[in-house]
């Protein structure tokens, strides 16, 4: 049995993974580095009688999926930066509506335009606190091409499991770099479809009164319950309330749905932890540096570890603090100026022990940048 | 069935002013919906921010209350996952033309398959009387205490510009004349728009002084002429109102499934 191999760029995996988890629904505006996730489903998703469509901006772009959604179909927009920045307010509108969708940000330099053909991990924390009001929000990432298909498809399973948008983080070196991907057969990696309501047509649907379990079972817009959805505070039945008590309940479910969850959400992976005294901390193309040096200090007897995070929001706190905890020193990787070493001195112990290995100058951060920082925290001179 | 049938009558009453017009354009809207026979689950209703949009929330069709000026792009993704869906847009001026404007011209553009209604009262209504873009000049809002010295944008026109393939005018003193227009527009393959001039006698009849309701009501009468009729060519300052564009162009939706014909068989 032969594997199906490709050689690829992590923006092809991501696509490859988009198809794999069952997308069928695209929009789409040309911006680097993420147009070849747009390129490439332009030519895919017609072959299986899938949408792809390219729209005026990417404000309309997040909308349109966001409406397809509704209809019962798993949607997917990728941008960068600048494009992200304008899909701030609908992304908010998904979350309050409870639109399952996949949104796409592969990091360039920012702020502004920046810098369009370089790497940075800029968009951590606007992933985070990009649209406005309290809310909870899944954001993902990978630092390597089967990494990227896998947590491509989990994107889209927590995304449907949740009823909540996904954030995948992606950076231009993961993005753009070519390497090798196994595709999984069908039917290996497991799926999730929506869950869609049992009440039968005549009867009373509520589409945002939750079950026991949390979950919001959906319709299918065009199918025989008809209801409302809207950005607005609502009720049950979709329909706008100032009602303080609903207007507290929703915020607390919107929230705790995901935050409640953190440890479950929780995607990472550990390389020497068990006995490190110094742990890196990293996630995405940074996360590749790291290894990097975790593995050639570990030959010379240096206990070294990495925590690399997959899952950067809901921030996995509790992770953190346990694997860290009795550590030296923890070095957090990352191309931006520590916008995950914040959530890290925060979940942490001793903040005190916590430092930052970082580039912001458009350059892929090297093991040598990591090994400069590793060399003034163990006192050796740089 | 009765109008009553298509309404959620749970949600009302609904938050208009007294004399407002937008209910003209809901009770025209339902007639017209009524008279074509459309069953309520066929209907996608999506609407974005403001007085207007406010509709979808009181009719029993799949509705979408989106956010300010989208409406137009969620309406697409909507019917483009599902064409067999009739899907109604009706707007606010400032919803469809300010900050929607360019949505607006991208969905005539594209030709995809909707109606687009645009409940012209030239103010913003929800947030206090605000001008718009298409209040025109030596108009007095709140934000032009001064009066304005903006232009305004013809709807009919703009919307043959990008391409429309139906465009109409209307009123709500002209309540039958809307039904029908609207009608036509549903029938219509392609994207259609219906600009029905309606009253805000809360924020632009008050502060221009042009009288209550009844009197706003009564200036549609007075100011507005079948298309090509002989008091437009005696009074050219009329504002014209019928079917402006009727023709056919190829529906974006149709013409996607043939890319998709396309690349199943394995051409491009």
């Amino acid at each position: 049995m032969g594997k199906n191999v490709k050689f690829l760029q992590g923006n092809e995996a991501c696509v490859e993974a988009a198809l794999y988890a069952g997308l069928d629904f695209y929009a789409g505006y040309p911006i680097t580095p993420s147009t070849e996730i747009a390129e490439h489903l332009a030519y895919r998703l017609p072959q299986i009688g899938g949408k792809f469509l390219q729209m005026e901006d990417e404000i309309a772009s997040i909308c349109a999926i966001i409406g397809a959604s509704l209809t019962g179909r798993k949607v997917m927009t990728a941008t960068s930066g600048p494009g992200f920045s304008l899909m701030q307010e609908a992304l908010g509108y998904a979350v309050m509506a409870e639109i399952p969708c996949v949104i796409v940000d592969v990091q360039r330099g920012g702020p502004s335009t920046g810098i369009p053909t370089h790497v940075s991990q800029g968009d951590v924390n606007q992933a985070r606190w990009g649209t406005h009001g309290d809310h909870a929000i899944i954001a993902l990432t990978a630092s390597n091409h089967q990494d990227v298909f896998a947590i491509t498809v989990e994107a889209f399973n927590l995304s449907e499991t949740y009823r909540t948008p996904v954030i995948l983080l992606f950076d231009e070196v993961v993005a753009h770099m070519r390497e090798r991907l196994v595709m999984p057969e069908p039917g290996e990696v497991q799926l999730v479809e929506r869950l869609r309501t049992s009440v039968k047509e005549g009867v009373d649907y509520h589409p945002y009164l939750p079950r026991e379990d949390g979950r919001l079972p959906m319709s299918d817009f065009g199918g025989v319950h008809r209801y409302n959805v809207t950005g607005l505070v609502h009720d049950m039945w979709g329909f706008p309330s100032t009602e303080p008590r609903v207007v507290h309940a929703l915020l607390r479910h919107l929230v705790d749905k995901l935050e409640n969850r953190t440890n479950e959400l929780a995607r990472f992976k550990e390389f020497f932890l068990e006995d490190a005294e110094i742990i890196l901390i990293s996630y995405g193309s940074s996360a590749r540096s790291a290894l990097h040096v975790v593995e050639e200090r570990r030959q010379r007897g240096e206990r070294l570890g990495l925590l690399e995070l997959q899952t950067l929001w809901p921030f996995p706190r509790d992770v953190v603090r346990n694997r860290c905890a009795g550590t030296k020193a923890v070095v957090v990787v990352e191309m931006n100026m520590g916008q995950v070493m914040q959530s890290v001195k925060l979940a942490v112990e001793h903040p005190e022990r916590v430092f930052l290995a970082n580039r912001i100058d458009s350059v892929f951060i090297t093991p040598a940048d990591i090994i400069n920082i590793l060399r003034i925290i163990q006192g050796k001179g740089v | 069935m009765a109008v009553k049938d298509y309404l959620r009558e749970r949600f009302f009453p609904h938050l208009w002013c007294p004399g407002c017009g937008h209910g003209e354009v809901l009770g025209g809207l339902i007639r017209a919906i009524e008279n074509l026979g459309l069953s309520k689950n066929e209907i996608v209703m999506v609407s974005g921010i403001g007085c207007s949009s406010r509709i979808t929330g009181y009719v029993d069709f799949h509705t979408m209350h989106t956010i300010h000026g989208r409406a137009l792009a969620f309406a697409t993704g909507v019917k483009l996952a599902r064409p067999e869906l009739k899907i109604i847009v009706p707007m606010g001026d400032g919803d469809a033309l300010a900050i929607g404007g360019n949505h607006f011209i991208h969905a005539a553009r594209r030709n995809v398959d909707m109606t687009a209604i645009v409940m012209n009262n030239r103010i913003y209504g929800m947030t206090g009387g605000q001008f718009s873009p298409l209040s025109g000049s030596n108009i007095s809002a709140s934000t032009a205490p001064y009066r304005t010295i903006d232009k305004s944008f013809d709807v009919v026109e703009l919307s043959k510009a990008a391409g429309a393939t139906f465009v109409a005018r209307a009123t709500s003193y002209h309540a039958q004349q809307m039904t029908e227009v609207i009608e036509k527009a549903i029938l219509h393959k392609g994207f259609s728009v219906v600009e029905v001039l309606t009253q805000c006698p809360t924020y632009f009849g008050r502060k221009n002084k042009i009288g209550d309701a009844p009197e706003m009501i009564k200036w549609f009468k007075d100011h507005t002429t079948p298309i090509g009729s002989k008091a437009k060519q005696e009074h050219p300052e009329l504002i014209e109102r019928g079917i402006f564009v009727q023709q056919e162009g190829p529906e974006y939706c149709e013409e996607y499934q043939k890319i998709v014909e396309r690349a199943m068989k394995g051409r491009s």
